[in-house]
């Protein structure tokens, strides 16, 4: 269990340093998508299903959609 | 505020917030240690009121008080987006929504997709007292769900699904039923957000008193929030500026 959460942040941590080194905000909703897949993943290693089952819609979902929503809004006004 | 100025006072926040993190972080138990003084309090407490979900415990019955502060919240993040991305003079909303259509395998999954999200998310909610999940939880997973049909390429049936004035409401109710729930507690024990109901047996569908009924509630309310904020997201892509009114 230890080396599967030691699996997991390692996991994280490289998919925090991929969103924040993201240059193209479209490419960093995908990539914060992903993101949160890992998170749900921690989560759940962690035994936080709860937690995880949020993570999962908020994160990978809802956030990257109103972000994709706002920069074609944005690009449109071009 | 000057830029210099304001560099400084951003570096006194960050600092005092690291500090004070760093405080906490240090006074915690430690990392994955049989010291749970928490878990010693709120698991017996949880199983005393027959709620097999120790958080939905936590969430909706010995700290609802916290979760009604969440929920009120998220129905204020939900108005603010309302309020800010509500139509400019100087916008007209775009006849068409038409977009690419999806391939087919794409609008395949997001019709199969959305029916099953949306029994999933009902389970969520209903069995949050029970099972894993909640009233936020499968709320959420309620207004994604919908969403699988923008997907799936069909942004109209989408629209026609989700009538803003019923999801409006709806949004208003499930929080205001929060806060009636609470009021019930006072009227029949003498304290705010009291669980009011039998517990039932432990691990049954009728059980946790009115954790259930909070979980339907907040349930609502959050299917709701997500939806309107949302639509207000996808109303804004569809509007375009006046012709000759450039600005």
């Amino acid at each position: 269990m230890t080396v599967l959460i030691a699996i997991a942040l390692t996991l994280v941590l490289a998919g925090g340093v991929a969103v924040v080194f993201s240059d193209d905000p479209q490419r960093q909703a995908v990539t914060l998508s992903v993101y949160g897949m890992l998170m749900t993943l921690l989560f759940f290693l962690l035994a936080a299903p709860d937690v995880a089952l949020s993570q999962v819609v908020v994160g990978t979902v809802l956030v990257p959609l109103m972000v994709m929503l706002t920069i074609r809004k944005i690009r449109g006004h071009r | 505020m000057s830029r210099g100025l304001r560099a400084v006072v951003l570096g006194v926040g960050v600092a005092g917030v690291g500090v004070v993190l760093v405080l906490a972080f240090l006074g915690m138990p430690h990392f994955g240690t049989s010291h749970h003084p928490y878990r010693d309090l709120a698991v017996p407490a949880a199983v005393q009121h027959g709620t097999a979900n120790v958080v939905s415990s936590v969430n909706f019955d010995q700290r609802a008080i916290d979760t009604l502060g969440e929920e009120t919240i998220l129905f204020g993040s939900v108005l603010a987006v309302a309020a800010l991305l509500r139509p400019a003079k100087n916008e007209e909303k775009k006849r068409e929504a038409g977009d690419r259509v999806p391939f087919q395998a794409t609008r395949m999954l997001g019709y199969v997709l959305m029916p099953t999200t949306l029994v999933v998310g009902i389970d969520v909610v209903v069995h949050g007292h029970v099972t894993p999940g909640g009233g936020f939880q499968g709320g959420v997973v309620l207004a994604t769900g919908l969403h699988l049909l923008y997907v799936a390429g069909q942004y109209r049936s989408m629209e026609k699904l989700r009538p803003m004035p019923l999801v409006e409401t709806s949004e208003a109710a499930g929080t205001a039923a929060f806060a009636a729930l609470g009021f019930a507690g006072i009227g029949v024990t003498g304290s705010f957000l009291a669980n009011l109901l039998p517990f039932g047996s432990f691990g049954q569908l009728l059980s946790a008193g009115a954790v259930p009924l909070f979980n339907v509630a907040v349930g609502l309310a959050v299917a709701s929030g997500c939806v309107v904020m949302l639509a207000k997201f996808f109303e804004q892509v569809f509007l375009v500026e006046k012709e000759g009114d450039g600005g």
